[in-house]
């Protein structure tokens, strides 16, 4: 009886993780990733500043990682313990990224 | 017993016990571990050439004057090329989800269908990275001049006799042919020791080092592609009646999806 119970919870997680991903859900999320690309694109040829464009494009890029990486690859519908593995390492790029802009600026110009 | 453990344990509470964290078998998770650490690799590639173009920020050449080649258009076309090619890897990573899905649902023909489609889109992407890899190799006819007074100056093959430089000012006519008449050197194309796009070999080094380690990665998707479709089509997962690998090389794709995103925008855009 409990180990009946037990399956039928973990049959409607599972169940519940192939629904969210339906056709028109891909297709949708495909619709996304082709506009803010070809929104990219536009943008560029206009006279905005550089500098609110490259952020602009930093941001957009991270908008197209969340849709590929949660609904492709499907990470937004696997366990929470699973998504915090697999994205908290991320935060030692943010930390590289940091050193390497700030240092990088003063590469070659410092006597060696 | 056991059964009676998981009965009095509330679901919720995942790390007492009758539950698994990941819920997921390893050999996909074996997967995503290598993904992360693919991540990194390609995160340090393109982090290390973000600080060495931000150290270089007068001399690196503006992506929209060296990427503008469009076949069978003789005119500037600066991103519509990767647009396109962008283009081609986003859709064949929506026939990979199709793919995956209807090998959930153990569906063979669908599954070839769409795996088939993703092989298409995969070789696409790498002609398209053949014929861009060819023109930033070859070059312009006339190339780039370093002027007797170690100035920079480029040519355009759309208007002959013209010199630019980085900054944006032109020179042409008697001007122009006396400068290019002293000039030390005449840089065609690009290699890894110098290119005719700016005054520094870094920026073709990173350009083939990190669109050669991708467009490698697409080719390896593609030969893992290969095979799984292969497997499908002799029916060795409809017998174990499990279409798990091809969700495992999905996961694949759609990394090599992620990191072209990420080139697009720091090589292309930004």
């Amino acid at each position: 009886m409990t180990d009946m119970h037990h399956e039928v919870v973990s049959h409607a997680s599972e169940e519940k993780a192939h629904s969210a991903l339906n056709t028109k859900t891909i297709w949708k999320v495909f619709w996304i990733l082709l506009l803010v690309t070809v929104f990219e694109v536009a943008i560029s040829f206009t006279a905005i500043p550089k500098v609110v464009l490259i952020w602009t494009f930093i941001a957009l890029t991270i908008v197209k990682s969340y849709y590929i990486v949660g609904y492709f690859m499907h990470l937004k519908f696997e366990e929470v313990p699973f998504q915090w593995t697999v994205l908290l390492p991320f935060v030692l790029i943010v930390y590289l990224i940091f050193i390497a802009l700030y240092e990088g600026t003063a590469l070659g110009l410092i006597p060696g | 017993m056991s059964s009676q453990a998981s009965a009095t344990t509330a679901p919720e509470k995942m790390w007492s016990g009758g539950h698994s964290p990941f819920n997921m078998r390893w050999g996909k998770m074996y997967m995503w571990i290598f993904l992360i650490s693919d991540a990194f690799t390609f995160s340090s590639l393109i982090i290390a050439y973000g600080a060495l173009r931000h150290r270089f920020a007068d001399i690196w050449p503006d992506p929209d004057l060296v990427f503008t080649h469009f076949p069978f258009i003789h005119a500037h076309v600066p991103l519509m090329y990767v647009g396109l090619m962008t283009f081609i890897l986003i859709m064949s990573s929506v026939t990979m989800v199709l793919a995956v899905d209807a090998g959930h649902r153990l569906k063979k023909a669908a599954t070839l269908k769409w795996l088939g489609w993703t092989i298409v889109g995969g070789f696409l992407f790498l002609g398209s990275q053949a014929w861009e890899w060819y023109h930033f190799i070859k070059g312009s006819p006339e190339g780039a001049y370093v002027l007797a007074d170690g100035r920079f100056a480029r040519t355009d093959y759309l208007e002959p006799g013209i010199l630019f430089f980085n900054d944006g000012t032109r020179v042409v006519g008697a001007e122009a042919e006396a400068l290019k008449a002293t000039a030390v050197k005449n840089i065609i194309g690009a290699n890894l020791k110098e290119n005719e796009y700016g005054n520094t070999p870094l920026f073709g080094d990173f350009f083939f080092f990190i669109t050669g380690f991708h467009g490698f990665h697409v080719f390896s998707g593609v030969v893992l592609n290969i095979i799984v479709f292969i497997m499908v089509w002799r029916g060795v997962l409809e017998r174990k009646k499990d279409y798990e690998l091809v969700e495992k090389v999905g996961l694949y794709w759609h990394f090599v999806d992620l990191v072209w995103v990420f080139v697009f925008t720091f090589f292309y855009l930004v």
